[in-house]
């Protein structure tokens, strides 16, 4: 198991980059802990592949070095680096039977028998694939044989790293759940470095210690869950992240308050203090978590002071454990987050924006 | 589920029926009238039995002929199969070259086969041919018309000229329609280039190899045009193979009734050789699956 390092790395795929466009990897500066579950999230095309091909060393930077524990590997092929790495669709030897497939690796690098048979055993028995050890691989089906490429990035147990590609999205949702569990378990007993690129929030969420937001070539957070969530560094952070994401609107800054389509919004002595020196487009952001609607007659009123802000409600909906309201004023549409309980009366009522949790952005980056 | 039992059905096989029955079943029916019978004309015709076959089957010429032409074909598949998997693992996979490559390698798929022949009766010939005239440059004594080995390498090397591209290009499609994450999951697991060919490449290219091997098979074992064009099946008999020994049965000599019971031996060496080898490769892939 190692720290993976990757210093000043870049990667384009055009020989001669000048724009920041002709990169698919931005330049990155990042240190990743020995036996740590990373989760590398992103859209498609953001270069999460890019990077975690970059690790494995099936493509070489066009910038910068990888390090495993210190040591530089930009240069080696994958199978020096001594990595495993599992795919968006399973690959599997047709030919061989689920034992010698799991065999492989280790039987490539001329360990020997008695090792490999307890090796292939252990993990066959953590995936429940002891029973079918004996049969061909290429009668399985789709998740069974995820499962056994699964056990071939696993059988090794002197890697460097696992990285894995996407490797649940040809799995049924119930077994989804399963194997993940399954991989979260194997993490704690054996404390790999595992890797893991997605484009599902809630994989990454679930089975990461720390997340790796990716988008446009750049990495725009690395943060525990938590992190992420009560402090988006970018606004895709808060977007991408949260279901519905975080509320985004134009602003402007005046008189000591953020005014959204005329309506003022009031700001700690924190925001116009950081804000103040910013330049460029600035943007208000906050969770629909950290929004309180007042309807009916609870509603203290607006207040001139900034505190609330009047909205119509154009739709309620009702998704079990919580409902979501979604309101306007102006060109502004923000979704809140209300418990079950909470009713909601009239087409119109008072949103209260919580201080400490409403975040300022200048050009897509936190600023307070 | 309940079958529904319609026995008008069956009227809608009656055009392939009659489509096959005049294209295959008539035509061998002659044949096998041929091969029972003594015909000297519709009127004048005697029932013989199993005569024809036992005196073909007895004849030494077609024992020979029959040798050769085993030989031929196992040489022939020997030679294009590993070649023709050697060439497409060695073809560019993007590119200009990929188009580049698959016209020079149709080119000698396109050409008619009497044309092959003629073709490779000038190439060999030593005192016009750019093929005979270096070969004998280079101080061998190469001449086809007169030395049976010579004759008989000359037809091979036309049978790889001619047919190697149809393995190669059936191994390409095989080959391409590999995922990259396979060679990718290859590098990770440590496997050796030959480990690649033997549990990636060659179970991928299985299906393809099969229709190959036995389009090669049938084609070969079938062989008449080139050699008749080249040698003309010398000298002596060296290049005779069992189509044009049948051939010189049934037109050169008017041996209808042993050509009719030959045909029909011929007919069925292909046909039992074609069902083994396909149910022995089609059982071994499915050994274990269960």
């Amino acid at each position: 198991m190692a720290r993976i390092d990757l210093k000043s790395l870049a990667h384009s795929y055009f020989p001669d980059p000048k724009t920041d466009e002709d990169y698919a990897l931005r330049r990155m500066e990042h240190v990743w802990e020995d036996g740590g579950a990373y989760a590398l999230l992103g859209p498609s095309g953001c270069g999460k592949t890019t990077l975690l091909n970059i690790i494995s060393g099936l493509l070489t930077p066009s910038h910068g070095q990888v390090l495993f524990d210190g040591k530089d590997v930009t240069q080696l092929a994958p199978e020096e680096r001594n990595i495993a790495q599992v795919f968006q669709f399973p690959v599997i030897y047709d030919t061989m039977t689920v034992y010698d497939n799991l065999a492989f690796p280790l039987r490539n690098r001329g360990i020997d028998e008695k090792r490999v048979d307890a090796r292939v055993r252990e993990i066959a028995g953590m995936l429940d694939l002891t029973g079918k050890l004996k049969q061909k691989a290429r009668g399985l089906g789709a998740d069974e044989k995820q499962t056994i490429s699964l056990g071939r990035g696993l059988v090794r147990d002197d890697v460097s790293a696992i990285l894995f590609d996407e490797p649940l999205t040809v799995i049924d949702p119930h077994l989804k759940w399963v194997l993940r569990r399954k991989l979260k378990e194997i993490h704690n007993k054996l404390r790999p470095t595992m890797v893991y690129v997605t484009h599902d929030q809630v994989e990454a969420l679930t089975f990461a210690d720390k997340v790796v937001v990716m988008y446009g070539g750049k990495v725009v957070q690395l943060g525990t869950p938590q992190e992420l969530f009560e402090n988006p560094a970018h606004t895709f952070v808060g977007y991408f992240i949260g279901s519905p994401g975080m509320n985004i609107m134009d602003c402007k800054i005046d008189d000591g308050a953020a005014w959204v389509d005329g309506q003022r919004i009031g700001l700690s002595d924190r925001h116009l203090e950081a804000i103040s020196k910013q330049s460029g487009k600035i943007e208000l952001g906050i969770r629909p978590e950290f929004l309180t609607l007042e309807t009916g007659t609870d509603t203290k009123g607006p207040g001139g002071d900034g505190s609330g802000v009047e909205v119509n409600i154009t739709k309620v909906e009702d998704l079990g454990q919580f409902k979501i309201a979604t309101t306007r004023f102006g060109a502004s549409e923000i979704k809140v987050k209300l418990g079950e309980d909470e009713q909601v009366t009239g087409q119109s009522g008072v949103l209260r924006f919580a201080p400490e949790w409403t975040k300022l952005y200048a050009d897509s980056q936190l600023v307070a | 589920m309940n079958k529904i039992t319609n026995n008008k059905a069956w009227f809608l096989v009656l055009p392939v029926f009659f489509i096959v029955a005049i294209s295959a079943i008539i035509p061998l029916m002659t044949v096998v009238n041929y091969s029972v019978q003594d015909i000297f004309d519709p009127q004048t015709r005697f029932f013989v039995g199993t005569e024809w076959f036992e005196q073909v089957l007895a004849d030494r010429r077609l024992h020979d002929a029959l040798i050769r032409q085993i030989v031929y074909t196992m040489s022939v598949l020997f030679i294009e199969v590993p070649l023709g998997i050697a060439v497409a693992l060695t073809l560019p996979r993007n590119g200009w070259g990929v188009s580049a490559s698959m016209v020079l390698l149709a080119l000698p798929l396109l050409i008619p086969w009497n044309v092959v022949g003629t073709i490779w009766q000038i190439f060999g010939r030593a005192d016009i041919g750019l093929g005979g005239y270096v070969i004998n440059l280079m101080g061998i004594d190469y001449n086809y018309a007169q030395n049976p080995m010579d004759a008989w390498l000359t037809v091979l090397v036309m049978d790889v000229w001619h047919w190697t591209s149809l393995i190669v290009l059936l191994c390409y499609a095989g080959l391409r329609s590999i995922p990259d994450a396979y060679y990718q999951a290859a590098k990770i697991d440590g496997a050796s280039r030959w480990a690649v060919f033997r549990f990636i490449q060659l179970p991928k290219m299985q299906s393809v190899l099969v229709i190959g091997v036995l389009l090669r098979f049938m084609d070969s074992f079938m062989i008449y045009t080139e050699p008749f064009v080249l040698t003309g099946g010398g000298p002596g008999n060296a290049t005779t193979f069992l189509s044009q020994f049948l051939t010189r049965m049934a037109v050169g000599q008017f041996d209808l009734g042993p050509a009719a019971a030959f045909s029909l031996v011929y007919f069925l060496i292909i046909l039992l050789v074609c069902w083994v080898f396909y149910t022995v490769v089609m059982n071994a892939g499915k050994q274990g699956e269960q």
